[in-house]
């Protein structure tokens, strides 16, 4: 194999495994912006919603 | 006010989740678009720099392998300031920056190996040996598994904070393990030619390239724990709301 094999499979794995996690957090907060939004149309308000205080 | 209450209390407002997420919401943008150009500019630098004399064109694979590296250590490092924060002044944020650097660390760190291993071959003619360079690299990244794991033991997060803040602090002593393993012991694995007490060995054409590639993953490193961290929040507070949910609908039962 060639050094140039070397450098482009080291380049092409982790380009792919960085995407991959970039794609599982914005993936992961999308879903928890969604669960948020239902529950607030369900009604529910945190405790501390509305005096900027709020908890976790 | 004096200056002391002022800057004491713009730390307290920075304890405050909701507006965590709200300067997480502002800086992201900028911080992930700044990370991507820089890490182009250092990358291109890079390949347009000359091959190595002895290397050849596999030298290019230090312009990702060293700042993968350094991020591995840099994120364990964080992660350990951030246990002092939990353990010590019960810092609301502390637990969340934890477990939400834990996952990015460990990628880091196995692309700090993989890309080390696939430079290895052509060069040292083996994809990997136990010296103490690589090895105590491999205890870090086994280190990581472990303390996602535990954060993500318990369903109620506060509980499995402070014990994933203990091993964090503990596990701390692998870091000058990593960086001196190869003065302190006979390694396969070449010693530091960045940050040495004598100045760096790298030629500046190279060495530009390097140092601004790793400008930009580390900044790309902050940003993907910034969202990591407003994600956490986000779950926490779906978790509050079900909470709170089921016990207004218990209630209403009784």
């Amino acid at each position: 194999m060639s050094h140039a094999f070397f450098v482009a499979a080291a380049y092409i794995v982790s380009a792919l495994v960085l995407g991959v996690l970039v794609a599982w957090i914005v993936g992961d907060q999308a879903a928890r912006r969604r669960e948020l939004a239902a529950l607030e149309a369900r009604g529910i308000r945190r405790r501390s919603a509305g005096n900027g205080n709020a908890g976790q | 006010m004096s200056e002391s209450t002022a800057s004491s209390r713009s730390l307290t407002g920075l304890a405050n989740p909701t507006r965590f997420v709200v300067l997480a919401d502002r800086l992201v943008p900028w911080f992930g678009t700044a990370a991507m150009v820089i890490i182009a500019i250092g990358l291109v630098m890079g390949f347009a720099a000359p091959e190595d004399y002895q290397q050849g064109t596999t030298v290019r694979i230090m312009y990702i392998h060293v700042p993968f590296a350094w991020i591995a250590m840099l994120c364990y490092t964080m992660m350990a300031a951030s246990a002092v924060g939990s353990l010590v002044w019960r810092h609301p944020l502390a637990d969340v920056s934890i477990k939400a650097a834990a996952p990015i660390g460990a990628v880091f760190t196995l692309l700090a190996l993989f890309t080390g291993s696939i430079w290895g071959k052509p060069m040292w003619g083996t994809w990997w040996v136990w010296d103490a360079r690589l090895t105590s690299v491999f205890v870090l990244f086994l280190m990581y598994l472990g303390i996602i794991a535990l954060t993500r033991a318990l369903d109620e997060p506060g509980l499995s904070a402070r014990a994933a803040a203990i091993v964090t602090l503990v596990g701390f002593i692998n870091i000058p393990i990593i960086k001196f393993s190869v003065d302190w012991w006979n390694t396969l694995h070449q010693p530091a030619s960045v940050f040495r007490l004598d100045g760096p060995t790298i030629a500046p054409v190279m060495l530009w390239p390097l140092l601004i590639s790793a400008a930009g993953f580390t900044l790309g490193f902050l940003t993907l724990h910034l969202m990591a961290m407003r994600t956490e929040i986000l779950r926490r507070r779906v978790i509050a709301m079900r909470r709170m949910a089921a016990q207004a609908a218990e209630g209403d039962a009784r």
